[in-house]
C-alpha cells in the first residue's frame, strides 16, 4: 500500500471547495436570461381536474407563461416511466397507469403537479402561480395501505383493479409449507416498515436551456445518474434526440436514492425552456421535497419462521403489501420485489423460503428506492424473526444466529442469490468482543438500579450490491443494463483524467478513484482528476446507487488502466529499444531485463504523444483507453451491528449507549471514507427506528411535511460509533470490493428495535419507537398490547 | 414588540430607482414604478459589510439575507436546505453571532457586518475549523458543511473553547446533516475547538 493508494485513509480532494463555499450545486448556477418556474400543486389527494383557468396568471406582472398537462400532451411529450417490468404470479404484466409530468384529468396525491408558471423573477412566478384557478372535484382518497385493495375503495388508476399493480411471488410455496408442517416451533410476527422521506439536505433543482442555433437542449439537474436521465428524457419522454441533449449533474448535495429518478420538474423545465426561448430554473423548497420527492419503504408484512427441535431454521414465509404511491416512480416496481425478497435468506442457511408481495397504489407520493432499497425491509423481517424466535425457544440470540449461519461458500439460497464469499462468524465474534457482550448482564443490573431498562439488539445483515450483472437483471425485468464505464485519458505530461459514469454526491469518488489510478500508474494523486456528471464529457454511465460505484465503477477504471498499461508498455518498448513483452511496469517505472535504462510513466506518456520512436504503421499515437465493466455476480457485503440502549420508563426516552458495527466490505479503498459511510447509514437507520415516519391523514394530507413535523436525526440523538471491519475480498471484481454505502441503513433498524424489545421484555413496539410509543410500551403489559 | 429591524437601527428609507452595482441581476419588467418591484414589492436601500467589503444594495424589502448573499452578491457558499429555519445550511455570522440567513430580512442588516463561509479563511489560510472538517472527514456531500462550519466556529467562540462531545452535540441542534451521522462532524468540531484555543481565537467574536 502506498500513502495514497488502495487502503490508505487519504484526505478528500473535493473537500477544499466544499469547506470554502466554492462547491457548485445546481441552484448555484445561473444562466443568462433565466426565468423561474413555480409549480401549482394539488391540495387534494385524489380529485378530478374539472377546469384550470390560467388567464389571471398570464396577465400577472412578470409572468412569461403558464402551462398545463394539456400543453405537454399537445406537444406529444411522453409520460414519466417505470423502468422495471414485474410480472404477477399469474404471469400477467404489472398494471401501471400513466404518469404525466403535469396532471391530466386527475390528481393522485397532495403535491401532484397541476400546472407550471414561468416568471421573470421567482417572486413574479410565485405571484402568478397564486392566480391559477383550478376547479377540483374531490374524490375519496385511498391512504391506508393495508386496506387499499378492498373492493369498496376508490380506484386510483383505471388500469389497476383494486389499486393492485402486481401480485408477485418468489420461492417454492409447497416446500415452505412442508417445512412449516414439520417444524417444532413457529415464530410469527406482524411488521410495519415505516414510510420515510429521504431529505437530502440539498433540495432537488433543475435548469433547462434551449440553444436555438444548434437546436439542442441542456439540463442542469440534481441527479445521481445524468446519463440515465438523458436516456429517459430522450428515448421515452421524447424532449430531444439523445445527441441533442446534454445533462449536467454538478455537485449534488446528497441523494440516498431520491435523486436517481426522472421527475416531473426537470422534464417540465426542459420542455418549457424551448417553449419560451429562455433558460428555466426551478429550485424545490423543503415543503416540495416532502410532498413530491419519492418516499421510501412503507411495507406491511406478516412473516413466519419455522424452527426444528435443535434450533435450526427450516423455512421462512413472508407476505408483504408494498405502498407504491399514486404513480410508479422510475424504479418503484423493483424495490419491494427483486431488491427485497432475494435478501430474505439473510446470513442463514434456510432451506425453503417463500415470499409474496402485492404492489399497491395509494393517494400518496410515489415510493421508490431510498438508501438500501428493499434490503433494509428484508433485513428487518429476517432479523426481527430470528431475534424473536431465539427468545421464544430460549436460546441466546447470538448463538441462535451462529447456529444458523451459512458456513460454506459459495452458497445458493432458495431465492435467486448465490453468495460468493463471507465469514459471518468472524464478524459476530469481533462484534461480541468489541461490544463486551459478556458484560451486558452487569450493565443491565447497573441500569436497573437507576430505574432504567437496558437492552441489547443484534442485526446480522446481508445485502446484495454491485448492482448488477446486466444479463441477470434483464432476465428479472430491468429495462437497462447495469455495467459501468470508464475512460482513462493520459496527458502528454503524464497527468491523468479519469472519466467515469459513476456520480459522486458525497461518496468521495474524486479521491477514491484517484487513489486507484495513483497506485496503479505510480503517479502522485495530485496528478489525477476525476471527471463525472456531464453527458458531454463522459460517454455513458449508469450512475451511483446500490453501493455500486466501487465494485462496478472502479472496476471499469481498473480495466481501462489495464489497457493503458498494455499500450504504455508498447511505447516503452520502442523507446527502450527492447521487445515489448520484456517490459515490466512497477511503481510508475518501466524497465526491461534487456536494458539497464528505465522510463517513468510521464516520460512514456510524452513519448506516446510525440510519437518519434515508432511509426504510424507500428503503433497508434496517444494514450487513452476506455472500458465497460459488467459484473458477473452481485456482491454480498455483510456484518453484525449491535445496539445497546437505555430506556427511561418514566419518560419513554431512549438513549443509545453503545453502537458496535463490524462489517465485511471486502477490500477497502479508503477506510476513512468507508467508516464515514457506515456512520451516516447507521444514523439513517436509527432515524427510521426511533424518529422518522411520514404520516398521511385519512384525507391524504401529509401531516409530516416539514422539518418541524418530521423528526430528522440530529447530533444529540445519536452517540459516536465503534466501527470495525473484517474482510473476505469479493471474487467477482478485480479489486475485491463489496460496497459500503447502504450497510448502516440496512442493519440499524432491526438492531434498535431488537434492543428496545430486549429492554422492555416484550415485542410490542413498532417503528418509529418515539418516546411516546416507548413510554406506552414500557407502561403497558404485553398481554394488553397484544389484545389491542 | 416584534420588529423586523434590529435594536438601535432605524428602518431604511425607500430607495430611489437608481440601481447600484449589487442590485438584482434578474430583469424586472420595464414599466415598474420607481420604488416598487415588478410584483409590487417595496424597495429599500441598505449598506453593510460582507466579508470585510462594503456592499450597497437596492433590494425588494422582502429579500432575505440569504437571497442577498446568493443572488445579488453571488456568494453561493451559503445554502438553503429548508424553509423553516431548521436545517442550518444557511448559517452566517451577523455582527459576530451565528444567524440563519434564510429567516433574516436583508433590510434588517443595514450597517451590519456579515461573514460567510467565503470570508472565513484569512490571508489565503484556512480557518482552523475548516482544516478540522477536512482532517476529520466531517463532510460528505458538502451541502450542510458551510452552515456547520459557521455554526461550529460560533459554538467554540461563544463557549470560550470549553466544549465537550455532549456540548457540541447539544449545540448543533440547529444544524442537520443527512450524510455523516454526525460522528465525524463532532470529532471535527472538537479538534477545531482545540486548534482555535491554541490560536487564541476561541472567544466571542467582536462585532468588528
Amino acid at each position: 500500500m502506498t500513502a495514497t493508494g488502495i487502503g490508505a485513509p487519504v484526505k478528500r480532494k473535493e473537500d477544499q471547495r466544499f469547506i470554502t463555499g466554492k462547491g457548485q450545486y445546481t441552484d448555484d448556477i445561473n444562466r443568462q436570461g433565466q426565468a423561474y418556474a413555480v409549480f401549482v400543486r394539488s391540495p387534494h389527494a385524489h380529485a378530478a381536474l374539472k377546469n384550470i383557468d390560467l388567464s389571471a396568471a398570464l396577465t400577472s406582472p412578470g409572468c412569461l407563461g403558464a402551462f398545463t398537462g394539456a400543453d405537454l400532451a399537445a406537444d406529444k411529450v411522453g409520460t414519466l416511466i417505470c423502468g422495471w417490468m414485474i410480472h404477477s404470479k399469474d404471469g400477467s404484466p404489472m398494471k401501471a397507469g400513466a404518469h404525466p409530468a403535469l396532471a391530466q384529468g386527475k390528481v393522485r396525491y397532495v403535491g401532484d403537479h397541476v400546472a407550471v408558471v414561468i416568471g421573470e423573477t421567482l417572486n413574479a412566478a410565485k405571484d402568478a402561480a397564486e392566480k391559477v384557478s383550478v376547479e377540483y372535484e374531490a374524490l375519496p382518497a385511498v391512504t391506508d395501505l393495508a386496506g387499499a385493495q378492498s373492493s369498496g375503495q376508490a380506484q386510483i388508476h383505471a388500469e389497476a383493479a383494486n389499486n393492485t399493480v402486481y401480485q408477485w411471488h418468489l420461492g417454492d410455496k409447497a416446500a415452505v409449507a412442508a417445512a412449516f408442517a414439520s417444524a417444532r416451533h413457529v415464530t410469527k410476527i406482524d411488521l410495519i416498515n415505516n414510510r420515510l422521506i429521504p431529505n437530502a439536505i440539498e433540495p432537488r433543482a433543475a435548469i433547462g436551456e434551449y440553444d436555438a442555433g444548434n437546436d439542442s437542449l441542456t439540463l442542469y439537474t440534481t441527479s445521481q445518474n445524468p446519463h440515465v436521465t438523458r436516456l429517459v428524457l430522450a428515448a421515452f419522454i421524447g424532449l430531444a434526440p439523445e445527441h441533442k441533449l446534454r445533462v449536467i449533474a454538478p455537485d449534488v448535495g446528497g441523494g440516498f436514492g431520491s435523486k436517481i429518478f426522472i421527475y416531473a420538474e426537470e422534464t417540465v423545465c426542459l420542455w418549457a425552456a424551448r417553449k419560451i426561448g429562455r433558460p428555466v430554473k426551478w429550485t424545490g423548497d423543503r415543503s416540495e421535497a416532502f410532498l413530491a420527492d419519492a418516499h421510501g419503504r412503507d411495507h406491511v408484512t406478516k412473516a413466519e419462521l419455522a424452527v426444528d427441535a435443535n434450533g435450526k431454521i427450516l423455512g421462512l414465509r413472508a407476505s408483504t403489501k408494498a405502498n407504491l404511491g399514486g404513480y410508479l416512480s422510475t424504479f418503484a416496481s423493483s424495490v419491494p420485489t427483486y431488491l427485497y425478497a432475494p435478501l430474505l435468506s439473510g446470513q442463514y442457511d434456510i432451506p425453503a423460503i417463500y415470499c409474496e408481495v402485492d404492489g399497491v397504489y395509494t393517494n400518496t407520493a410515489p415510493v421508490d428506492a431510498y438508501r438500501g432499497a428493499g434490503r433494509p425491509e428484508a433485513t428487518f423481517v429476517v432479523e426481527r424473526l430470528v431475534e424473536v424466535a431465539a427468545r421464544q425457544i430460549g436460546m441466546d440470540p447470538a448463538e441462535f444466529r451462529r447456529l444458523n449461519f451459512i458456513k460454506s461458500f459459495p452458497h445458493q439460497t432458495p431465492v435467486i442469490m448465490a453468495y460468493d464469499v463471507g465469514d459471518y462468524e468472524a464478524c459476530l465474534d469481533k462484534a461480541l468482543e468489541l461490544a463486551d457482550y459478556k458484560g451486558l448482564a452487569a450493565r443491565k443490573a447497573e441500569s436497573a438500579k437507576k430505574g432504567l431498562k437496558r437492552g441489547l439488539g443484534f442485526s446480522a445483515y446481508i445485502e446484495a450490491c454491485g448492482i448488477a450483472p446486466s444479463q441477470a437483471v434483464g432476465s428479472l425485468g430491468a429495462g437497462v443494463g447495469l455495467w459501468e464505464s470508464a475512460e482513462v485519458r493520459v496527458n502528454p505530461t503524464g497527468s491523468v483524467e479519469v472519466l467515469t459514469g459513476s456520480h459522486s454526491h458525497g461518496q468521495g469518488h474524486e479521491t477514491t478513484f484517484a487513489q486507484l489510478v495513483s497506485q496503479r500508474l505510480g503517479i502522485p494523486i495530485e496528478q489525477v482528476t476525476v471527471v463525472h456528471g456531464d453527458t458531454d464529457k463522459v460517454q455513458f454511465g449508469m450512475g451511483t446507487y446500490g453501493s455500486r460505484s466501487g465494485a462496478v465503477g472502479m472496476s471499469a477504471i481498473f480495466r481501462a488502466i489495464d489497457k493503458v498499461i498494455v499500450k504504455a508498455k508498447k511505447v516503452a518498448g520502442f523507446v527502450l529499444e527492447v521487445p515489448e513483452d520484456s517490459v515490466d511496469f512497477n511503481d510508475g517505472i518501466f524497465s526491461s531485463k534487456a536494458t539497464n535504462k528505465t522510463l517513468t510513466f510521464p516520460e512514456v506518456a510524452l513519448q506516446a504523444y510525440i510519437a518519434h520512436k515508432f511509426t504510424g504503421a507500428q503503433l497508434e499515437p496517444g494514450l487513452k483507453e476506455g472500458a465497460f465493466f459488467d459484473p458477473t455476480n452481485f456482491t454480498f457485503p455483510s456484518g453484525v451491528h449491535i445496539c445497546e440502549l437505555e430506556i427511561d420508563p418514566a419518560t419513554g426516552a431512549t438513549r443509545i449507549e453503545r453502537w458496535t458495527a463490524v462489517d465485511d466490505f471486502g477490500t477497502l479503498v479508503n477506510p476513512m471514507i468507508v467508516e464515514g459511510q457506515v456512520h451516516g447509514g447507521i444514523v439513517q437507520g436509527v432515524g427510521q427506528a426511533l424518529l422518522e415516519g411520514a404520516v398521511y391523514n385519512k384525507d391524504g394530507q401529509l401531516v409530516t411535511a416539514s422539518f418541524m413535523d418530521y423528526t430528522m436525526p440530529r447530533a444529540s440523538d445519536v452517540p459516536s460509533f465503534k466501527v470495525a471491519m473484517t474482510s473476505t475480498p469479493c471474487p467477482s471484481n478485480p479489486l475485491g470490493i463489496k460496497g459500503c454505502g447502504e450497510a448502516g441503513a440496512i442493519a440499524a433498524p432491526a438492531a434498535v428495535i431488537n434492543a428496545i424489545t430486549d429492554a422492555l421484555g416484550h415485542e410490542g413496539v413498532a417503528m418509529p419507537a418515539t418516546p411516546q410509543a416507548v413510554w406506552r410500551a414500557a407502561n403497558t403489559s404485553a398481554q394488553k398490547l397484544a389484545a389491542e | 414588540m416584534f420588529s423586523l429591524f434590529r435594536k438601535g437601527k432605524k428602518p431604511a428609507e425607500p430607495a430611489p430607482a437608481a440601481q447600484s452595482a449589487a442590485a438584482p441581476a434578474a430583469a424586472d419588467s420595464a414599466e415598474r414604478k420607481p420604488t416598487t418591484t415588478a410584483s409590487g414589492g417595496r424597495m429599500v436601500k441598505i449598506n453593510l459589510t460582507v466579508n470585510g467589503k462594503p456592499v450597497s444594495a437596492d433590494i425588494d424589502a422582502r429579500t432575505l439575507l440569504v437571497q442577498l448573499l446568493r443572488e445579488n452578491l453571488r456568494l453561493t457558499g451559503t445554502h438553503v436546505g429548508c424553509d423553516t429555519s431548521q436545517c442550518g445550511a444557511c448559517v452566517v455570522h451577523l455582527d459576530g453571532r451565528a444567524v440563519k440567513s434564510c429567516t433574516t430580512l436583508a433590510a434588517s442588516c443595514d450597517a451590519a457586518k456579515v461573514v460567510t463561509i467565503e470570508g472565513l479563511a484569512q490571508g489565503g489560510k484556512l480557518h482552523p475549523m475548516q482544516e478540522a472538517f477536512r482532517e476529520h472527514h466531517g463532510l460528505q456531500c458538502g451541502f450542510c458543511t458551510p452552515g456547520m462550519i459557521m455554526a461550529a466556529v460560533d459554538i467554540v467562540a461563544r463557549r470560550g473553547g470549553r466544549v465537550s462531545e455532549e456540548v457540541v452535540r447539544a449545540d448543533l441542534e440547529g444544524n442537520i446533516c443527512r450524510c455523516t451521522g454526525y460522528h465525524n462532524i463532532v470529532a471535527a468540531v472538537l479538534a477545531g475547538a482545540a486548534a482555535m484555543s491554541a490560536a487564541g481565537t476561541a472567544k466571542p467574536q467582536a462585532a468588528e
